[in-house]
């Protein structure tokens, strides 16, 4: 850090008076958070969504202490049915299958919030760029993303994942990053096209502030419901996907997971030997944690509706 | 004119870029997919020069120019040379895929259009009587269907009417020691093989469709010319479905071809669980197997049947809405 010059001491008091103007904006993200919660929360099904994936987070956090077992140790009698030391009984290797439900919680919402947050983080960078920028590179652009929302999703994560063979977590969520941002890339550049014009921007552009600053600091902070809303949709989209890729054996398959849970109970034929168990439960969980990030979108989707109204019959 | 020109030039510029991801795609991997294809190759007896440049095209080779690979992996996929398969040995990749691709396309095809119209009338209806079960049933069913991975929707149906109840066959498209032929006996047999398939597709997919033919539905009941038609005294009936209804179907289709690549994607997985014959069932074996020429092929075969779709939707949109021409 440099001590400014007296001959820029004019600009300086304009940078400090400037940055004290943008403190309250720096807090109010966390009121823009307790808002959107709010408004969440005020609607129904998106209460019941809060509350299933609550449910589903604390799971995840405190798998080590509320799984009676750990979820590896195979000293147990093999396909035992259910039992008071084992409420779902044990798997074909003598594994006990509550405890992997219970571990299998960590893994799925690892992975839906890393690979959303990732997911996200791509989709606005691009979408929001894109959407405010005119220029050639925009058709470019336009031109790849569509050709990732049209190229079939699931094919291309099963091929990208036999090369990377059992990479893992780590392989299974940079595979579905690569795969799931452009949907919401799409939907925040039309909304960033018609913030585009508004008075605020104008007033940003006239006032000499960088189009960095113009998109990110002013633009982006209009589309907080729309940004939260494509988290959900690309968390639910890769827990879902995670889970067919385990189920198909992709990845590594000693991993502690609901899909892994699937993948086994078909090869060691659960079908054939009745243990229903061992196909219900990890698939539930699968269903409704997905169901609950869905659900949690309708309390987005009234968030964020009015604006996209406007912006539809512009 | 011009409309269909444009789309036919997107369509080409598209089917491009899907076949240069998939000369990439292998490229840009860690370790060498060719050496380890051809040295399985090399297990079922002595690779030919012709096998092995055809392998290598595809798959890439760490010396030439990789101009030259592109210009003869170009040249191999208009001739639909796509190598050999290994795991299948020594039938080609293009012959696999062949024999694989009608049971995926009349499965996932059939069940598509299925979906559609039914979640097409389930939206229309679920938006007419707003507020009433007839909305909140298909709306919550439906959003919480669509939560379900294919998979799970495929091994309950699998387990509870295929093993315990021993209504449905559990594996294959068609009965042990019958083979594919056109006679009512033959396609009674796949039809009734292909109903735990299409049904877990039809689950899973319709949802969606019902979402969002309401939503669009919901949209249109504002316009004016729905108040002018119901302010003129039309039928209820006539001005939910001349009225509304047309014009909402318009924007649900443009989904449709969106969404068939989520379906197809659902479809492979589905298809392992049956084992059922198609394109989803081979790339499993193929990604089982390491079998990377099958792989690539069928990721193309696959990709390009997605662009298609699209295509044909988008022409298809064109027709319907003339707007949409300019």
């Amino acid at each position: 850090m440099t001590v400014p010059d007296p001959a820029d001491r004019g600009t300086h008091a304009v940078m400090v008076a400037r940055k004290q103007a943008d403190a309250p904006a720096m807090t109010s993200p966390l009121g823009v958070v307790w808002r959107a919660v709010a408004t969440i929360w005020s609607v129904p099904k998106a209460r019941v969504g809060v509350a299933l994936l609550g449910f589903f987070v604390l799971l995840a956090v405190f798998a080590p202490l509320i799984a009676p077992y750990d979820p590896s140790d195979n000293g147990f009698g093999r396909s035992e049915d259910f039992s008071a030391a084992h409420w779902m009984g044990t798997t074909a290797a003598g594994q006990d299958v509550l405890s992997q439900i219970i571990h299998g919680a960590s893994t799925s919402v690892f992975v839906g919030f890393v690979a959303g947050l990732l997911s996200t983080i791509i989709a606005v960078t691009i979408g929001l760029t894109w959407g405010y920028l005119r220029s050639i590179t925009g058709d470019v652009i336009n031109f790849v993303v569509n050709l990732f929302l049209v190229i079939p999703a699931l094919p291309l994560m099963i091929v990208i994942a036999a090369y990377l063979q059992n990479g893992g977590i780590g392989m299974i969520i940079f595979v579905v990053v690569i795969t799931g941002w452009a949907w919401g890339a799409r939907v925040l550049r039309s909304q960033t096209q018609s913030l585009r014009s508004r008075d605020f921007v104008t007033a940003a552009v006239f006032s000499g502030d960088s189009p960095a600053r113009i998109v990110f600091r002013e633009i982006l902070p209009n589309m907080t419901s729309l940004i939260v809303g494509s988290f959900f949709g690309a968390a639910t989209a890769a827990i879902l996907a995670e889970a067919g890729l385990e189920f198909l054996g992709l990845g590594d398959s000693t991993t502690i997971s609901w899909g892994t849970m699937l993948f086994w109970a078909q090869n060691s034929n659960a079908l054939l030997t009745g243990q229903w168990i061992l196909l219900f439960a990890p698939g539930l969980c699968i269903s409704l944690l997905a169901t609950s990030l869905s659900l949690i979108n309708f309390g987005v989707d009234g968030l964020s509706n009015p604006r996209l109204r406007e912006g539809a019959n512009r | 004119m011009r409309f269909l020109l444009t789309k036919v030039g997107l369509l080409a510029l598209t089917l491009w870029a899907a076949i240069t991801l998939n000369f990439l795609l292998p490229r840009l991997m860690p370790g060498s997919p060719a050496d380890a294809a051809i040295a399985k190759l090399a297990q079922n007896g002595p690779v030919s020069s012709a096998t092995r440049a055809s392998i290598e095209a595809q798959l890439g080779v760490p010396t030439g120019s990789m101009f030259d690979q592109y210009l003869q992996y170009l040249g191999n996929v208009a001739r639909f040379d796509f190598g050999v398969s290994y795991t299948f040995f020594p039938q080609s990749v293009a012959g696999l895929v062949g024999a694989a691709l009608p049971w995926t396309l009349v499965l996932v095809g059939l069940v598509t259009i299925i979906a559609f119209i039914a979640g097409t009338l389930l939206g229309v209806l679920a938006a007419w009587k707003r507020g009433t079960w007839l909305d909140t049933l298909p709306t919550v069913g439906g959003t919480f269907a669509s939560a379900f991975p294919y998979f799970w929707t495929a091994l309950l149906l699998l387990f509870f009417l295929g093993y315990v109840a021993g209504w449905f066959p559990t594996s294959g498209a068609y009965g042990r020691g019958t083979s594919p032929e056109f006679s009512a006996v033959f396609l009674l047999d796949a039809l009734y093989h292909s109903i735990l398939p299409a049904t877990t597709i039809l689950i899973t997919s319709l949802g969606g469709w019902i979402l969002g033919m309401r939503s669009t539905m919901i949209n249109t009941l504002g316009d004016d010319y729905v108040t002018f038609a119901e302010a003129n005294g039309l039928r209820p009936r006539t001005v939910a479905i001349r009225y509304a209804a047309r014009n909402a179907i318009l924007p649900n289709l443009t989904s449709f071809g969106l969404a068939l690549g989520g379906v197809v994607g659902g479809s492979l997985l589905v298809e392992r669980v049956f084992n059922y014959p198609g394109v989803g069932y081979l790339l499993y074996t193929a990604v089982v197997n390491q079998d990377f020429p099958l792989m690539q092929g069928l990721f193309l075969i696959i990709t390009i049947s997605v662009l298609m779709a699209n295509f044909i939707v988008d022409i298809l949109y064109g027709i319907l809405d003339p707007r949409t021409r300019r």
